[in-house]
């Protein structure tokens, strides 16, 4: 499936895109998603470990199975207020 | 919507009116201020980055929390973002209710988990020309990202 995925802050500047599209195996999980991203993008390596995933809106952990056309964003631990 | 992002001021007086009610015997209004000093590092400014979706979403499941652990009676959040300069009003958490310690408590949680929860993002635009963005926990805060 095809699955594009918001990339925010330093993960962003990072990948150099806002919008990564990754083509992911039907019943992915978050974790081969990350896999699959740092592979497309090699200078979010470092942050991978720190790296936190949303489905729809919601944190996923690593063995979600990314269901499909769902809105997918990859993001560094947040930092406002 | 008691929950908001905005590229303007914040209008933290409008926002304080806006929770104030006759059953209200308590009004907490707690400010995020741009801080010119982390440690002995200087800040010239800092811009703010948000998923606005997800940070929309979020907020008011704090919001509804807090409603559920505490009298609240309303409450409100507002963050900005784009480009703040020091001393600007960056987040602005207003709760009222009838007593005051649960509007402390319910401003202090929604104030806490907003910095846990809510995608947003700051980075700090220190004197010496760096950049770097705020991720705690992220080995990268011990190797700043230089933007020039």
């Amino acid at each position: 499936m095809n699955l594009r995925v918001r990339l925010f802050a330093r993960a962003r500047d990072l990948a150099g895109t806002s919008e990564a599209e990754l083509d992911l195996d039907t019943g992915a999980t978050v974790n081969d998603l990350l896999t699959e991203l740092v592979a497309r993008y090699p200078d979010l390596e470092g942050l991978r470990s720190t790296l936190m995933v949303a489905v729809n809106n919601n944190y996923a952990r690593a063995e979600t199975i990314v269901p499909e056309n769902s809105e997918v964003a990859c993001f560094p631990p947040v930092s406002g207020g | 919507m008691n929950v908001r992002l905005t590229e303007n001021e914040i209008d933290y007086h409008a926002i304080t009116e806006s929770v104030r009610s006759p059953r209200a015997g308590a009004v907490v209004l707690f400010l995020g201020t741009v801080r010119e000093f982390t440690a002995e590092k200087q800040t010239t400014a800092l811009d703010y980055d948000a998923y606005p979706e997800m940070a929309i979403a979020k907020m008011q499941e704090l919001v509804a929390e807090a409603a559920q652990k505490w009298p609240v009676i309303e409450s409100v959040i507002e963050h900005r973002v784009g480009h703040l300069e020091l001393g600007d009003v960056c987040v602005a958490v207003a709760v009222s209710s009838p007593h005051r310690l649960d509007a402390f408590e319910a401003g202090q949680f929604l104030i806490d988990e907003l910095k846990i929860r809510v995608p947003i993002w700051k980075k700090e635009n220190w004197i010496d020309g760096e950049s770097e963005w705020v991720h705690p926990g992220s080995e990268t805060q011990l190797s700043p990202n230089t933007e020039h």
